[in-house]
């Protein structure tokens, strides 16, 4: 039975009522990433302190004198979150073991978009991850600097054009290989990794659920989709999400201890990635030749995962 | 009474720092900050003080850590010196907007390039404008006393703005120096918990560090203005307490035989005591020299400047640091501005020293005061001098 079709039925039971990201932010219609920041509070509930960095998150939903949280929220800057939350984390440790406040477990959550997570923030993460804190951190990868208006990253894929790597009459747009956070997360042996997207609510949500309750530093990859930046159609974002996990080019997956294990939600059979290009007018100008070029690393990379998946069981 | 100890500076301030019941530090190996850090954790680790030491990757993410920390109402601390602060600067000014009252010490060192890990104070110099209290100490004692007088100041429910305590590189953190730690029990009495205006907590949800356009920054900026420049105040109140617990007085700017002065040396940091010794030999000599030593740098005391500097003929700004292409050293030129709208004015001189840990002797100060006793007053220019370089 596909629970989606089924949605009022089981939403009730499945996902938390309360809005802890108001309406009236000020996103883009069709945003996929706010989609997910709104889940993610959902899962996450109210004892729970937030550190966001720079990025289209932040400016939609703290525009002063007015907010969107209904949690506790700091922003700093661009590169810091990590380091932010991190220090969040232990004011909070130090003044609960000192008596200083109720001794309550509240979830602290650093949140950035993939320039944040992948490039400028990088650093600040691996060390809060390395440190051992008692946070989650979640990417909400768009695949470039939406915020600042569309310039690539190293979160951006293979062939899409931006305005800092344009496609052109000598250049096919990006120009390398997505940079795969989630396994530099996992080489950071964290005892929790996985990878959603808000296309699969239930899905994020019951990972989000399960990173809260690590006692440690836990991380998720969650792929939002663009129409501002991938220069779709805003009522795709939805569909777009889910066709990203059908091809194979963002497989869904958790590594829990080392072990991975792919989500319930991964098709028997992925679909050809065209299908997923063809709507996206940032993969508009990729010939034949680059589509199956691509084709080919995403068979590759989806082998190896379920190789790792097979593998690596042996040494649970 | 507290006990006199011989002990190296940095564990010095590390141990007054313990003494103020930190809840969390966050701090990165840099020369010559690093004892401070190393101490700290030392404490820490011995069951001494009940604080969460973060082991962070970088300065930058020790700052930022320790506003995370702050955020939730805890009392923190850093500390670094030269690359270490210019890689924190981004976030400084970031964190006397948001009003947390963090506390760091700064072991001054000069700032690349070249690599150079002694002493000056071109690191401070480009933090001038961040919207942080900044003080000076000139020995061991003072940075003990001041280390713990930053906590009371940044916290103060009028206040809520970061604090800076500047501790010459090597000068002073290396140096070994008697020293008296105040009673415990006083500390506590004189630093109370800090109670924060607004904390992260579920409890009472709150936002830090909205985002704000044109319609509200001016007058967030603004804000951030009165409250550093009422901050002084505080300070001062702050210090007429210490001094009647403590018996120990601090002033914005201290004198040493200024009075009847036709020359006024004007020192900050560490090496106000090398001149006070040049200042007792040319005083013996006839020549009347005093010297002023400015410890509060900011928010910065124009009319306690005004009130010593417009009683001498001739005033000799050393500074620590360049502003490259501009008017000298910084200190130098606060002073001038300080100054422009006096009726009565000093021929005012400018020397650059101690430059990346250029030694200043006392026969330095002695001959710049002589040079500048020996100068025509209606001549002076705007002009600076790198003491002693080799052209």
């Amino acid at each position: 039975m596909n629970i989606v079709e089924n949605f009022d039925l089981f939403a009730p039971r499945l996902i938390n009522k309360k809005e802890l990201l108001s309406s009236g932010h000020r996103a883009c219609s069709g945003c996929g990433e706010v989609l997910g920041v709104r889940l993610m509070c959902k899962a996450l509930g109210e004892d729970t302190v937030i550190a966001s960095a720079t990025g289209c998150m932040e400016i939609v939903s703290s525009m002063y004198p007015t907010t969107a949280w209904e949690v506790p929220w700091i922003h700093v800057a661009f590169e810091n979150a990590a380091a932010v939350a991190s220090g969040v984390e232990a004011g909070l440790k130090a003044l609960r073991r000192k008596g200083k406040i109720a001794d309550r477990d509240i979830k602290v959550v650093g949140m950035a978009g993939d320039g944040g997570t992948m490039d400028i923030g990088m650093q600040a993460l691996s060390g809060a991850m390395e440190r051992g804190h008692n946070m989650l951190f979640v990417c909400f990868d768009n695949e470039a600097y939406m915020n600042t208006g569309i310039q690539r990253s190293s979160g951006t894929p293979m062939g899409a054009s931006t305005t800092t790597a344009p496609a052109g009459k000598v250049s096919m747009g990006q120009k390398t290989w997505k940079k795969n956070m989630a396994e530099i997360m996992v080489a950071h042996n964290v005892p929790y990794v996985a990878t959603a997207c808000p296309s699969f609510p239930l899905d994020f949500i019951r990972k989000v659920e399960k990173a809260k309750k690590v006692k440690g530093p836990s991380y998720i990859h969650c792929f939002t989709v663009c129409p501002t930046g991938w220069r779709c159609p805003s009522d795709q974002a939805i569909s777009l999400g889910r066709l990203a996990v059908e091809t194979g080019i963002f497989p869904l997956y958790e590594v829990e201890n080392g072990q991975y294990k792919l989500s319930a939600e991964m098709p028997k059979k992925l679909q050809p990635i065209k299908n997923y290009f063809k709507s996206q007018g940032r993969y508009r100008h990729l010939g034949e030749d680059e589509i199956n070029m691509i084709q080919g690393k995403v068979d590759k990379e989806y082998g190896k995962l379920l190789n790792k998946v097979e593998c690596l069981k042996a040494w649970d | 009474m507290a006990k006199r100890v011989g002990m190296e500076v940095a564990l010095a301030v590390a141990e007054a720092v313990g003494q103020c019941n930190i809840d969390m530090a966050a701090v990165y190996p840099i020369t010559p900050q690093s004892h401070i850090g190393e101490h700290l954790s030392d404490l820490v680790a011995d069951g001494k003080i009940d604080a969460e030491f973060v082991t962070v990757e970088s300065e930058h993410s020790a700052i930022s850590a320790i506003i995370g920390a702050s955020g939730t109402g805890a009392r923190v601390y850093t500390a670094t010196s030269s690359q270490g602060l210019m890689l924190m600067h981004e976030i400084l000014p970031i964190a006397s907007a948001m009003r947390l009252p963090l506390v760091m010490g700064i072991a001054n060192r000069a700032v690349s390039g070249p690599l150079n890990i002694l002493n000056d104070h071109s690191d401070i110099m480009p933090q001038r404008d961040s919207g942080w209290i900044s003080m000076f100490v000139e020995n061991g004692q003072e940075a003990i006393d001041l280390s713990i007088q930053a906590f009371k100041i940044a916290e103060h429910k009028d206040v809520n703005l970061p604090v800076c305590v500047n501790i010459d590189g090597f000068q002073l953190t290396h140096m070994v120096e008697p020293v008296e730690f105040p009673d415990q029990e006083l500390v506590d009495k004189f630093l109370p918990a800090r109670v924060p205006f607004a904390t992260l907590h579920p409890s009472n949800p709150v936002t830090m560090g909205a985002f704000a356009m044109s319609d509200y920054f001016t007058e967030i900026m603004k804000a951030k203005d009165e409250a550093l420049k009422n901050s002084k105040k505080t300070i001062l109140a702050v210090w007429d307490e210490w001094a009647k617990i403590f018996g120990r007085t601090y002033k914005p700017v201290e004198t040493y035989k200024a009075e009847g002065a036709d020359i006024l040396l004007v020192t900050m940091g560490s090496m106000g005591e090398t001149a006070e010794i040049a200042i007792d030999e040319l005083r013996e000599k006839g020549v009347a020299a005093g010297l002023v030593k400015l410890r509060l740098w900011r928010p910065f005391p124009f009319a306690e400047i005004k009130e010593v500097l417009t009683k001498a003929k001739k005033v000799l700004v050393t500074d620590r640091a360049v502003s490259f292409g501009g008017p000298g050293g910084p200190v130098c030129g606060e002073i001038k501005a300080a100054l422009y709208h006096e009726a009565v004015k000093p021929a005012i001189y400018n020397y650059i020293i101690g430059l990346g840990g250029r030694d200043v002797r006392v026969s330095d100060f002695t001959s710049m005061i002589n040079q500048v006793a020996a100068a025509d007053a209606s001549k002076v220019t705007d002009t600076y001098e790198f003491l002693g370089v080799r052209e």
